[in-house]
C-alpha cells in the first residue's frame, strides 16, 4: 500500500487525465451523420453553436465574467467570414482566421476597458459593447448589408477538395472537426495551471490579489481567447448557411447562449455539449406542440433548472453517479 | 538619515503613513517597524484603523502620504501582486478561500503563484508535481493533511482557518500578517491555532492583529497600540499592560463591557 502522501497526491494530479466518458460526445456525433443523414444541416448549426456556447463556458464557467455581450464576438466573426467570402476571398478555412482574429481584436480591445470593473458594470458594459456593434452593423449598410443581411457569399470547397453540399454533409463534418480542435483548446486551457487560476478568480478574486496573481491580465486573456473562439463559431455559422445577418450580434443571441449553457451545466467544460442540443430540440419540438407560446416552456425549463439544479443537466447526472456509487 | 542602519534591518517598515476618506481619517501619520522575525501584534479598538492600515501597507489601498518599505525597498506605489512577490502576505480576518475547491488546490494555487506557473496554458496543472508536493507539506506541517481532497466548505471552519494560514504560507513570504488568526474559532480550538503560528519559522516577520488579549500576550513580544489611525505606544507586552493610557481605551473599554 502507498503512503497516504503519494495517493494523496496521485489522487489529485490524476483529475485532469481524461476519462473514457469525455469521448461520448464524438462518438454521438459521429453516430448522428449516420443515424439522422436529413438533419445534417441542422446538426452543423448544432455544433457550430456548441463551439459558441464553449467559448461562453471559458468566460462565464470559468473565469465568472457574466456577460450580456458574447455575441459581439460571434457576430463580428460571421461578418467578418461572410465580408471576405461576398468579396472574393471564398476559401473557409481563411474565413475563420480571419474571424479568429477579429474575434480576438475585438474581444481584447473591449476587454481592456470592461475588465477593470466588477459585477453589473461589467454586465451592462458587455451588453453596450453588443448593442453598439449591432447598431454599427446596421448603419454600414455598404459592408454589412444592413438589414437586409450579408448577400453574395461565395463560399469555397473546404482545403479546396470538399464542397459543401446541400444535403449538409460537408458543413457537419466541417463543423464536427473545428469543434474538437476547439474542444481540445478549451480542455487543455481549462485544466492548465492557467485555467485552474481562473476557477480560483471565480471563486474568490480577493485572495487571487492577496496571492499576488496579476487578475486582470488572466482575465483579459481569456476573455481574448473565448473571443476568438466565439468569432470561429460565428464563421462557421456564416459559412455553412451562407448567411449573415444583424440577429448574429443582437443581445437576445447573448442571452439565448448564456440559457443553452446554464441549462446544461455552466463551469463543466460539456455544459454546452449538453445545454446546446437540449435546447434546440426543446425548442423544435415545444414550437411545433405549442407555436404561438413555446418560449414559455424554454422559460419554465430555465427556471426549474435555475431553482433546484444549479449545476444543469450535467449537475443532475453527477448528483445521480455520486448517489450509485454511494449505494455500493 | 537616523533610519539608514535600521532600515537594513526591518522587514517592514513605514514612514508617516497618512490615508483619508474625506474627512475621515483612517491613517494618521503612522511610523511603524517591524523587525526581521519579529514577533508582532497591532491591537485596538474597533474602528482604529488596523484593518485599514493592514489594507495600505498590502497595497489593497493607496495611502493619500507617506512611504512603505519592504525590506528596506519603497513599495509605496508597486501593486498588491508585486508586493507578494516581494515577501510580503496576509490571512483574512473573515477566511477568503476558495470555498469550492479542495484544501489541497486552494494551497496549491498560491504556490504556484509564487513558482510562476499559474500562468501557463500548455501542460495540465497535475503534471507540476513538484508544486503540489510542496503545497501538500505545508497541509501536513498545519496537521491538515488528511483535509488535502475535501472541498474547503465541507472543512470544519476551526480547520478553515488553518488552510487560511496555508494559503498564505505557499508565498513563502517573509512578512506575515495575520489578521484575528482565532477569529470565529470556538475557544477550545484555538489552541491548535496558537501553537501552529508558534511553530511558524523564526526568520519570518509577524504581525498579529487581534482583540484576542490571551492570544497577544501568548504570541507577541512586541505590541502597537493604534486608537483613532494614530500610534498610541508601542512596547513590551508587560509596557503595554501597565500603561495607564492603554488601560483607558482598550483593556479598560473592555473591563467595563
Amino acid at each position: 500500500m502507498k503512503e497516504p502522501r503519494v495517493s494523496v497526491i496521485d489522487a489529485f494530479a490524476r483529475r485532469h487525465r481524461l476519462r473514457a466518458v469525455e469521448f461520448l460526445p464524438w462518438v454521438l456525433a459521429v453516430g448522428a451523420f449516420f443515424v439522422f443523414p436529413d438533419y445534417l444541416a441542422l446538426g452543423a448549426q448544432v455544433l457550430a453553436t456548441i463551439l459558441f456556447g464553449l467559448s461562453a463556458d471559458l468566460v462565464l464557467g470559468y473565469a465568472g465574467i457574466v456577460t450580456l455581450g458574447h455575441a459581439a464576438f460571434y457576430g463580428m466573426g460571421a461578418y467578418t467570414a461572410g465580408y471576405l467570402a461576398a468579396h472574393g476571398v471564398g476559401d473557409p478555412l481563411v474565413g475563420l482566421l480571419a474571424a479568429a482574429a477579429m474575434g480576438a481584436v475585438v474581444g481584447a480591445l473591449s476587454g481592456f476597458v470592461i475588465l477593470r470593473t466588477q459585477g453589473l458594470s461589467i454586465l451592462m458594459l458587455t451588453l453596450v459593447v453588443c448593442v453598439m456593434l449591432q447598431e454599427a452593423a446596421n448603419k454600414m449598410t455598404s459592408v454589412t448589408g444592413g438589414a437586409d443581411g450579408l448577400q453574395g457569399m461565395q463560399v469555397g470547397p473546404v482545403l479546396g477538395l470538399f464542397r459543401f453540399d446541400i444535403y449538409g454533409r460537408t458543413a457537419y463534418w466541417y463543423c464536427l472537426v473545428v469543434l474538437f480542435i476547439g474542444w481540445a483548446a478549451a480542455r487543455m486551457i481549462v485544466h492548465s495551471p492557467f485555467g485552474r487560476s481562473l476557477t480560483g478568480i471565480r471563486e474568490n478574486v480577493t485572495r487571487m490579489h492577496a496571492i499576488g496573481s496579476p487578475v486582470f491580465l488572466r482575465t483579459l486573456t481569456i476573455y481574448t481567447i473565448s473571443a476568438a473562439m466565439a468569432g470561429v463559431a460565428g464563421a462557421l455559422i456564416a459559412e455553412t448557411t451562407q448567411l449573415v445577418a444583424l440577429n448574429v450580434l443582437s443581445v437576445d443571441l447573448s442571452g439565448t447562449i448564456l440559457v443553452m449553457i446554464i441549462l446544461g451545466g455552466v463551469g463543466r467544460l460539456y455544459g454546452a455539449f449538453v445545454g446546446v442540443p437540449l435546447y434546440m430540440i426543446a425548442q423544435d419540438r415545444f414550437s411545433e406542440i405549442d407555436p404561438v407560446y413555446w418560449y414559455f416552456w424554454i422559460g419554465l425549463l430555465l427556471v426549474l433548472v435555475v431553482s433546484f439544479a444549479r449545476g444543469g443537466v450535467l449537475g443532475i447526472a453527477d448528483a445521480l453517479m455520486r448517489r450509485i456509487a454511494r449505494r455500493r | 538619515m537616523n533610519g539608514a542602519a535600521q532600515t537594513g534591518q526591518a522587514a517592514l517598515e513605514t514612514r508617516a503613513l497618512c490615508k483619508s476618506f474625506g474627512a475621515l481619517t483612517v491613517a494618521n501619520d503612522i511610523d511603524f517597524r517591524l523587525a526581521r522575525g519579529a514577533r508582532h501584534a497591532l491591537i485596538g479598538p474597533n474602528g482604529a484603523g488596523k484593518t485599514s492600515f493592514v489594507n495600505l501597507v498590502t497595497g489593497a489601498i493607496e495611502p493619500s502620504s507617506g512611504h512603505i518599505l519592504l525590506g528596506g525597498a519603497e513599495v509605496t506605489h508597486l501593486s498588491q501582486a508585486q508586493r507578494v512577490r516581494r515577501g510580503l502576505a496576509r490571512t483574512f480576518q473573515i477566511n477568503q478561500l476558495f470555498r469550492g475547491l479542495t484544501v489541497l488546490e486552494n494551497v496549491t494555487l498560491a504556490v504556484g503563484e509564487r513558482h510562476g506557473v499559474a500562468g501557463t496554458l500548455f501542460r495540465p496543472a497535475g503534471a507540476r508535481r513538484p508544486i503540489i508536493e510542496e503545497a501538500y507539506a505545508l497541509l501536513e506541517q498545519l496537521g491538515i493533511a488528511e483535509e488535502a481532497l475535501r472541498p474547503v466548505r465541507e472543512v470544519a471552519y476551526g480547520r478553515q482557518r488553518l488552510v487560511e494560514i496555508a494559503v498564505a504560507l505557499g508565498l513563502k513570504p517573509n512578512v506575515l500578517f495575520l489578521d484575528e488568526p482565532a477569529a470565529g474559532v470556538p475557544s477550545g480550538e484555538s489552541g491548535t491555532i496558537i501553537e501552529v503560528i508558534e511553530r511558524l519559522p523564526a526568520e519570518l516577520a509577524l504581525l498579529i492583529i487581534e482583540h484576542d488579549m490571551d492570544l497577544v500576550f501568548r504570541l507577541a513580544r512586541r505590541i502597537t497600540v493604534l486608537v483613532q489611525g494614530t500610534v498610541l505606544i508601542e512596547g513590551t507586552p508587560q509596557e503595554i499592560a501597565a500603561d495607564p493610557r492603554v488601560r483607558e481605551v482598550y483593556l479598560g473599554e473592555r473591563a467595563h463591557s
